[in-house]
């Protein structure tokens, strides 16, 4: 089809920018990863100079970033296994059963998602102080405990909702056959439906991974220096008397890469999954 | 909202057919059958209450106590209050109701701007790259990498681009276009709340990108080819059938990124700190600082209440016109 000129340079107009503007902060990260200490604290260079892997190196003894980098991978993981596998049950009961309170059941999951998260957060923590004192022993404050629990239910809603929705678009024949044939209720959802539902069961758990990882808020305040995440943890380097930037900038990289790896390699799943629900 | 779950297709379920009732006696008696929905949903209802449910309304509970720095290892003791906590807030003549209103006019200025805008490029971009072949792929990947990257990461990059001594942007504006004269401050003063912005679109309009671009996909391609035949123009197509068909989608993104940006926390906390300069005070930061740093619990609860009250209002009044439109349409 004929596009008019206008049109044309509009693209270019568009593109050029917005590509620019994405792109600069991903180079400025890459770039200043490599480049010496001192040459990233005069007058900032588009080309760096002198190329060094040395804050590769130093990043993790300026700060202990393996330790942040062991909690968040255990915090993250733990998180997106149980709030698939709670997303999955609850999904399958919302798309396969009817049953009383069906609705509310979905209405109070999709509001919690108005919720601010300042307004439970301190709640939170006192809940976990009591719920320790009651046990006699720490078990969710300030613990990555704690923190998997709060995290899982992040993503529940959204999981829930995706999953019912997916679920839905499995004929029903399908499993019903397998329930003629005395497959149990549960036999049909991992015999049947899992398998068939396996780009959206990979879609939330990304999405999940992805928001546990990046959480901030929560972070700041229910850790302590030994279940720190890296999302409170980056942040170190920048209040000492003299901030490393190359080093952040090369620990801002290797905590991106598992991510956007991930995200890159599923991206067709998640982005089919994110958007199915508002364009349906 | 306009997210409905969605429903099983048929109204009996597969309970219901492989299992029926063998007793049809008067009272429901507890049969596995029956309560298994109930059994599925357990933990998802559990972890629920227990994270959200509950802690949401410990928090209304806390907006009514008086609960200061005083009380903070005893908060039972602390004196019950009633709805004294809200009338400092709303006291917009006192110096707290001040900072409040303040917070809320800055939140609101940056809330419409950051959904205009991202809303603006996620669109053009979509716009432009709906009809291309070629390089749409890595185009469309390198668009949604600031969007996979972790918050923290992306946000801590722009910090360091905003600094004023060694960061890129001064190099460009000062040392490079001559734009200005002797580095501005981009993280303190006024300019923080354009950094603000700027940082905030940049990690929000690949989301506006994805769904307009999942939006424009579904808009099936004869309906462009009778409007060529007819002799519409590209912008004529552009404008009255893809921003047109456009429309539903639209309006549930321009919700959505309104109220996430609305209680947005992350990119004034990695900027600025737990306390940002004024120009920035988003209220999520301002209730937060007023909660961890000031230790005033119960005027921190009173605001997070008030600040959930005012998205509900939104989400409401939004279902309201979104239904008029539907029914008008």
């Amino acid at each position: 089809m004929r596009e008019q000129l206008s049109f044309r340079v509009f693209r270019w107009l568009v593109l050029v920018p917005l590509g620019l503007f994405a792109v600069v902060p991903l180079y400025v990260m890459l770039t200043s990863a490599l480049k010496p200490l001192r040459d990233v604290q005069g007058d900032f260079q588009w080309w760096p100079k002198n190329l060094t892997l040395r804050p590769f190196i130093d990043m993790w003894s300026t700060v202990p970033l393996a330790q942040y980098f062991v909690n968040s991978l255990i915090v993250t993981t733990a998180a997106t296994v149980c709030s698939v596998v709670i997303a999955v049950f609850a999904a399958y009961a919302v798309s396969r059963y009817r049953f009383r309170g069906r609705g509310t059941f979905a209405g109070v999951i999709l509001s919690t998602q108005m919720f601010p998260g300042v307004l439970f957060l301190l709640p939170l923590f006192i809940i976990f102080v009591n719920i320790d004192n009651a046990l006699g022993f720490t078990f969710l404050y300030q613990t990555r405990v704690g923190l998997v629990v709060t995290y899982l239910t992040f993503t529940l809603p959204f999981s829930v909702w995706m999953l019912a929705s997916y679920f839905d678009g499995i004929p029903r024949d399908l499993d019903e056959c397998a329930r003629v044939d005395g497959t149990s209720a549960l036999g049909a959802l991992f015999r049947i439906i899992l398998p068939t539902a396996r780009p959206g069961v990979i879609a939330v758990a990304v999405y999940s991974f992805m928001t546990a990882w990046g959480e901030i808020l929560f972070a700041s305040q229910l850790t302590n220096s030994d279940s720190r995440t890296l999302a409170v943890g980056l942040q170190s380097y920048a209040t000492e008397n003299n901030v490393y930037w190359n080093q952040v900038m090369a620990a801002a990289l290797v905590v991106s890469v598992p991510i956007v790896a991930g995200f890159l390699l599923l991206q067709r799943y998640l982005v089919a999954g994110l958007t199915a629900g508002a364009v349906k | 909202m306009a997210v409905t779950l969605p429903g099983p297709h048929t109204p009996t379920s597969v309970a219901g057919t492989t299992s029926p009732d063998p007793t049809p006696s008067r009272r429901r008696r507890f049969t596995w059958a029956r309560s298994t929905p109930y059994l599925l949903i357990a933990p998802a209802i559990a972890f629920e209450l227990l994270v959200h449910v509950i802690p949401m309304l410990v928090g209304i509970f806390m907006s009514l106590i008086q609960l200061t720095q005083f009380y903070v290892t005893n908060w039972s003791a602390a004196p019950f209050t009633g709805i004294g906590n809200y009338r400092v807030a709303l006291d917009f003549s006192g110096p707290l109701g001040q900072q409040l209103a303040r917070s809320f006019g800055i939140t609101l200025g940056f809330t419409v701007l950051v959904v205009g805008i991202s809303f603006g490029f996620g669109t053009s971009a979509s716009l432009v790259l709906q009809r291309v072949v070629r390089g749409r792929g890595p185009l469309r990947t390198l668009f949604l990498i600031p969007y996979a990257l972790p918050a923290y990461a992306g946000i801590i990059t722009w910090k360091f681009m905003l600094q004023r001594d060694n960061g890129l942007l001064n190099q460009l504006l000062v040392d490079d276009l001559h734009l200005a004269h002797g580095r501005p401050f981009w993280l303190i003063g006024g300019n923080a709340f354009v950094s603000l912005v700027v940082v905030s679109v940049w990690q929000q309009w690949p989301f506006a990108f994805l769904m307009t671009m999942a939006g424009m996909q579904v808009i099936p391609e004869d309906v462009y080819q009778a409007a060529a035949i007819d002799g519409a123009s590209t912008w004529q197509q552009v404008r009255h059938i893809t921003l047109r068909m456009m429309r539903p989608v639209n309006a549930v993104l321009v919700l959505l990124l309104f109220l996430w940006t609305f209680r947005e926390f992350n990119t004034p906390y990695v900027l600025f700190g737990p306390t940002p300069p004024e120009s920035a005070d988003l209220l999520t930061v301002h209730i937060y600082a007023s909660s961890f740093i000031t230790w005033n619990f119960g005027l921190g609860s009173a605001m997070s209440v008030l600040l959930m009250l005012f998205l509900i209002v939104v989400a409401g009044l939004w279902a309201l016109w979104n239904r008029r439109v539907n029914r008008d349409a």
